[in-house]
């Protein structure tokens, strides 16, 4: 089964990024083909480089890149969603003449676009969030 | 529903269930429903439980100081998006009634470009069968 995985909340408030987490990582392990993760509304705050969670907490972010380097995941943030809440990679910070940047390696920020192909492209799409 | 021939289109639905402010939700639907206006798909648009207020006319912001987005709903009909499906319990339950949500239409090609309602008021028991017979859901 090929799956598409939305992701509508931010980390830590929310239970929907580690439950979009063990589900994608769980279907994985079942032998399912995960085509792509979106990261919409809040849920691009997912892929930040600056979060510190407590040591003996969960880290959700590295958590995600690390699934998807073990299993070259396209992890993508929506553009629009993350660029109004300060979510920005190298090349989206320079565009926009910012002087930093803080999307975790493994993420790439892309075009709603990504999330309607993913959903023609899967067999299921499953959305977590409210 | 109509039948699809071509296997590539698929069914999508945008499940709006929030009020229009107060919350990004209701505002990022409808950006993904303007983009994916592009990719040709059968598109339809459900509103339900406070996601009716999204199509309430008159919409005035200005004292919240957020932008007034109502006006986009309007350029659906241009995008070939013309199925917006309200449930009518939904109204119901916070008295309202189709006469104060927007006029929405779009330009039948097919009949003489004739204007028709986008706007379609359906039942709880009939949204449920329209929910049923989607491929992908994207619900906000």
């Amino acid at each position: 089964m090929k799956f598409a995985i939305v992701v509508n909340e931010g980390p830590y408030t929310h239970q929907a990024s580690d439950t979009a987490f063990q589900f994608t990582r769980a279907a994985l392990a079942k032998g399912h083909e995960v085509v792509r993760v979106f990261f919409y509304h809040d849920g691009v705050n997912n892929g930040t480089k600056l979060a510190v969670p407590p040591q003996d907490d969960r880290h959700i972010p590295n958590n995600w890149a690390q699934l998807g380097k073990d299993h070259q995941l396209d992890l993508v943030l929506c553009i629009a969603a993350a660029q109004r809440r300060g979510i920005l990679d190298e090349k989206e910070s320079e565009r926009q003449g910012k002087d930093a940047n803080n999307v975790i390696d493994g993420f790439r920020i892309s075009g709603l676009g990504q999330l309607i192909e993913a959903g023609i492209e899967a067999d299921r799409t499953i959305t977590f969030g409210d | 529903m109509q039948q699809q021939a071509d296997a590539n289109v698929k069914r999508f639905m945008y499940v709006n269930r929030k009020a229009p402010y107060g919350t990004i939700y209701a505002l990022e639907s409808l950006e993904v429903v303007l983009i994916g206006a592009a990719f040709d798909q059968d598109v339809s648009l459900a509103f339900i439980d406070d996601g009716v207020f999204q199509l309430l006319k008159d919409q005035d912001t200005n004292a919240i100081g957020v932008k007034n987005f109502s006006p986009a709903f309007k350029a659906l009909g241009d995008y070939d998006v013309n199925k917006l499906f309200v449930e009518k319990e939904s109204l119901d339950e916070r008295g309202l009634t189709p006469d104060d949500l927007m006029e929405l239409t779009w330009e039948d090609e097919d009949d003489d470009w004739e204007e028709k309602p986008s706007i379609h008021l359906v039942s709880r028991h009939e949204m449920k069968t329209l929910l049923g017979n989607q491929d992908v859901i994207l619900s906000f």
